[in-house]
């Protein structure tokens, strides 16, 4: 197979493009991608200080790498959630990438360990209050990339979520009829009240085997092994259904969840935006400040619940 | 050829040469899935990989 814009040898096939590129097409494919995803989705400006969430995974750390190469001002956020072996190697690619391709850009790393701020990894934690380990998890990263953007005044907050994702997400949201979660799921989330910084996902136009082809071309050395706790949740079972359909009729994915944001966009004019329905239902939490819609916020309650537990 | 594969971590033989898109069949895989990759350069559904070769089929699909 050949590329379809040189003659180089093409490195990958594009079926819901028709097309196939060689490596420094399809390099030069992503990046446009995203600028223009940046553009559409109105995300930041060169002048904004961004702050991405990686995890040594393959999206985030793309990203970090497309925001350098694209000469935005951009830092990156790891939270270390303690999990035997997989934390260490995940935080080991994060740091070799930071020290090789970031910090030489001028790019800085902050690392937030679980274990040293709440005095147990994420398992222990989850255990103690009696919740699954993945919304525990998810409450803490939300939580601290929330206070690393805010007391460090960045404006915007990007992670990797890709295409396969947002797709999947949406199946889910729309077969349980999730409609106040459908809301949210735009790719650009505007900075609601104090405290909350606007929220981007750069990488919603590409898919995960694109990505991870531009990760491979680009010699990003990224960790391939998942999360432990990742096994048999239901999102991979979206996106296994989903990419049974895409092989059929190639471009379903992009039709599914493009679609969903071209109606979106239309019907915002009559409904209230989400900032607008922000500024009526958060206020600070008492303990910590953040933007939360009760009077402690579910981390602050978290890791009370947790401290009453261990006594 | 020597087939590497992830999640979980194991190695399997297949009679070679053979084309990539014949070998996500035979091993029953979505091509949307995956990558191919021989060295560390990318391979495409049409091309053909030799007996004497090793390949890793790497799965580009994560939980989060
Ligand atoms: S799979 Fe669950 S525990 Fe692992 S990083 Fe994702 S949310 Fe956290
Ligand atoms: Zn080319
Ligand atoms: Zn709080």
């Amino acid at each position: 197979m050949r590329c379809r814009k040189c003659p180089k040898r093409a490195v990958l096939g594009l079926p819901r493009h028709n097309t196939a590129f060689c490596g420094d097409c399809l390099t030069e494919f992503l990046r446009t991608q995203v600028q223009r995803a940046i553009k559409a989705q109105q995300m930041f400006s060169p002048e904004d200080r961004i702050l991405v969430a990686v995890s040594g995974g393959k999206d985030s750390l793309t990203l970090w790498e497309i925001l350098l190469k694209l000469g935005y001002r951009v830092d990156a956020l790891y939270v270390d959630l303690g999990i035997p072996g997989y934390s260490s190697r995940s935080k080991e690619k994060v740091e070799q990438f930071a020290k090789l391709v970031a910090e030489p850009c001028g790019s800085q790393l902050t690392i937030h360990t679980v274990e040293e701020d709440a005095g147990a990894g994420i398992k222990e934690l989850a255990n103690l209050i009696k919740r699954p380990t993945c919304s525990a998890c998810g409450t803490i990263k939300r939580y601290q990339f929330n206070r690393v953007a805010w007391q460090n005044h960045y404006d915007v907050m990007a992670t990797g979520h890709n295409l396969d994702d947002e797709a999947a997400r949406l199946l889910g949201n729309v077969l349980q009829w999730q409609e106040e979660y459908l809301q949210k799921q735009s790719p650009s989330l505007p900075a609601s009240v104090e405290g909350f910084a606007k929220k981007v996902k750069p990488l919603y136009r590409m898919t995960e085997r694109e990505i991870a082809a531009y990760a491979v071309v680009n010699r990003i050395d990224y960790l391939v092994e998942e999360c432990p706790m990742a096994k048999g949740a239901k999102m991979l079972v979206y996106k296994d259904a989903l990419n049974r359909l895409e092989a059929e009729s190639p471009g379903t994915k992009q039709r599914f969840y493009w679609g969903f944001l071209d109606r979106q966009e239309k019907s915002s004019s009559v409904a209230p935006s989400m900032s607008e329905i922000d500024q009526t239902t958060l206020q600070p939490c008492i303990v910590c400040r953040q933007p939360t819609t009760a009077v402690t916020c579910s981390f602050c309650r978290m890791m009370a619940r947790a401290k009453t537990a261990v006594k | 050829m020597k087939v590497h594969l992830s999640h979980p971590t194991r190695d399997v033989v297949i009679q070679g040469p053979k084309r990539v898109a014949d070998i996500f069949k035979e091993l029953n895989l979505i091509p949307e899935a995956f990558l191919i990759i021989r060295g560390q350069d990318l391979m495409t559904e049409d091309e053909t990989v030799a007996d004497g070769d090793s390949i890793e089929i790497r799965p580009v699909i994560s939980g989060g």
